[in-house]
């Protein structure tokens, strides 16, 4: 079946499926860490903590501190994953990400949930809407934010295997299930889930069901849409993106600031390449605050409505 | 461990402050001030203390050495060019274009570098990392760290610390080259760090204060703590004078980070010849 053709009716958090994901890989492969700091429960590392103590780290409040002991296991032949929360993964670790772990290259995995506005209550001191940009601009570092609990898991499962540092990115809330246990999944190419001729929506994490609704709407309305899952930001699938120029119209959808995302990703590769229009839906380089993360993603557009009315504007 | 004398582990230092200063003068850029009043202690560690092997810098079991304060790593260059890690030759490139010795430590491009260090504050988090691995394997190695007292203001060397006595890391030495001396001046002015061995000792270590530039108390030292597995990890505060050894520079903080021009390059190699006073 069609992924248009399902009704969604499930949810899940994809920090869910970290935490799932990760016992599976601890048991697996003993040299699999997890590196807390103290936010375990809310980052779904509670199990891994009750089945694999002996992998288990928790420094405390010391996110600095995690990520350099990251590190130094690292050199050891260990696989760790510092599991907390977007913002302060990627941020109030940022330093130390970039010269402890990405320049030496070292295989430390960065695993955050409470990404993009989905931590909508906690107000905007929690949302991190700038963690992909900063982490994009680090060498060595690879960026992705799965759409959905299962896609979510089997990207967890390759980032384990990629010997280099991962940035991984989960909701906080429930996102529509998307995808069967079957479907497979490539860090650094793009899941195609629809083909067509008129425009390409290119979206990722946990737009891409709002994206999907889009396109059935636009399909509808007689609009031929080419639905792109950009799971993997960096490195950017340059190939898709090549492919979306043909038809010489892109949107792209993305729960993270316009700047420096998805959007700004995919808009390097059309400027390089000469042609073709993007246009960018996602946070608009605004702080969020709290409210329903619905409304938190109406304020900034990220709406079916927005998707459809921005592809009409542009045919 | 090697069996080697203190009267040769003091000309093996003399030789280390020579190279650091020579390799430094010829670069004319690095920090001389820090990598002589680290000398001793990089000495007795490199030279004695170290299971480690320079013909094969990565195998499993060696002991690490994470330099925290990685811009004195002309001292470090040093035990590694006469260790034979990379050919003696090596110091002349320091800070050149496609050298082992880049400007700070560097572990993609020199052997022998366990982790790349060089932002202050961050290098001992690495070596709890690699003490817990130990811990975990049922590894013997041992972690040894040197950080400056000038590096203590910042809070990551605390957050370290609380990690390091949580997870009862004997296998983890700490040392603090305590020069009292920073960039802009005496560590007192710039930020007071009060007594940084009770500061360790309040956070769990087992902690000892001695004259980081006689190589008899570093030797009794080391020889004391080689063994004492009681669960807390050690700190050894060591007192020294920055620039140690070259008159000129000893107790001045502008000889952080400049190096010496050709006739105070003399001057230091044949001050350095008759070793410490």
């Amino acid at each position: 079946m069609s992924i248009l053709e399902k009704t969604l009716t499930t949810k899940k958090a994809t920090r869910e499926a970290f935490g799932d994901e990760i016992v599976k890989l601890g048991k697996e492969n003993k040299d699999i860490y997890v590196i807390d700091v103290d936010i375990a429960k809310s980052c779904k590392t509670s199990t891994f903590i009750k089945e694999l103590p002996h992998q288990h780290i928790n420094v405390g409040i010391a996110e600095q501190n995690a990520a350099g002991l990251a590190a130094g296991l690292a050199t050891t032949g260990k696989i760790p994953f510092v599991s907390t929360y977007a913002v302060f993964g990627s941020l109030r670790m940022a330093e130390q990400i970039r010269q402890e772990v990405c320049y030496p290259n070292l295989n430390v995995k960065i695993a955050c949930s409470h990404g993009g506005l989905t931590p909508a209550n906690d107000g905007g001191s929690h949302q991190a809407i700038e963690d992909m940009g900063v982490l994009r601009s680090f060498p060595n570092m690879t960026v992705i934010m799965g759409a959905d609990y299962q896609s979510t898991r089997k990207l967890v499962e390759q980032a384990a295997k990629i010997n280099g540092p991962v940035y991984l990115r989960f909701t906080r809330d429930k996102v529509p299930m998307l995808y069967d246990e079957t479907e497979e999944f490539t860090i650094g190419k793009a899941k195609k889930l629809k083909d067509g001729k008129d425009i390409a929506i290119i979206a990722n994490g946990d737009t891409v069901h709002l994206a999907l609704e889009a396109t059935k709407e636009l399909e509808k309305q007689g609009v031929s849409v080419k639905l792109l899952d950009m799971h993997t930001i960096k490195p950017i699938d340059r190939e898709a993106v090549v492919e979306c120029l043909e038809l010489g119209r892109i949107i792209t959808v993305e729960d993270h600031n316009i700047l420096n995302g998805l959007g700004s990703a995919v808009s390097e590769v059309v400027a390089e390449e000469g042609k073709g229009k993007v246009k960018r839906i996602g946070v608009q380089d605004q702080f969020g605050q709290s409210a329903p993360y619905e409304k938190l993603l109406e304020l900034n557009g990220i709406t079916v409505e927005n998707i459809v009315r921005t592809a009409n504007a542009m045919l | 461990m090697k069996n080697i004398s203190i009267e040769e582990l003091k000309e093996k230092a003399i030789e280390m402050r020579q190279t650091a200063v020579t390799m430094i003068h010829k670069a004319q850029s690095g920090h001389p001030g820090g990598s002589l009043s680290a000398a001793d202690i990089m000495t007795a560690l490199y030279f004695k203390e170290m299971n480690i092997d320079p013909k094969n810098p990565n195998y499993e079991d060696r002991d690490r050495f994470v330099l925290s304060k990685g811009h004195v790593c002309p001292i470090q260059y040093s035990a590694l060019a006469l260790l034979g890690y990379v050919p003696y030759e090596t110091i002349y490139t320091l800070r050149e274009y496609g050298s082992p010795f880049q400007g700070h430590p560097d572990m993609k491009k020199c052997p022998g570098i366990d982790i790349s260090t060089g932002s202050l504050g961050q290098g001992l988090s690495c070596g709890v990392g690699m003490a817990i691995a130990g811990k975990r394997d049922k590894k013997d190695y041992r972690v040894f760290s040197l950080v400056g007292d000038g590096e203590c203001q910042e809070g990551q060397i605390w957050e370290a610390a609380q990690t390091a006595v949580k997870y009862q890391l004997d296998n983890l030495v700490v040392f603090v080259d305590n020069n009292r001396l920073q960039i802009d001046g005496f560590c007192d002015e710039i930020m007071p760090l009060q007594d940084v061995e009770k500061k360790f000792e309040a956070f769990g270590f087992e902690t000892k204060r001695i004259n980081g530039h006689s190589m008899e108390d570093i030797v009794e030292t080391l020889d004391e703590i080689r063994e004492l597995k009681n669960g807390k990890p050690k700190c050894i505060v060591l007192d020294t004078v920055k620039g140690k050894g070259v008159s000129y520079m000893e107790d001045i903080a502008d000889w952080h980070g400049v190096a010496p021009n050709d006739e105070e390059y003399q001057q230091a190699m044949e001050e350095l010849a008759g070793g410490l006073k």
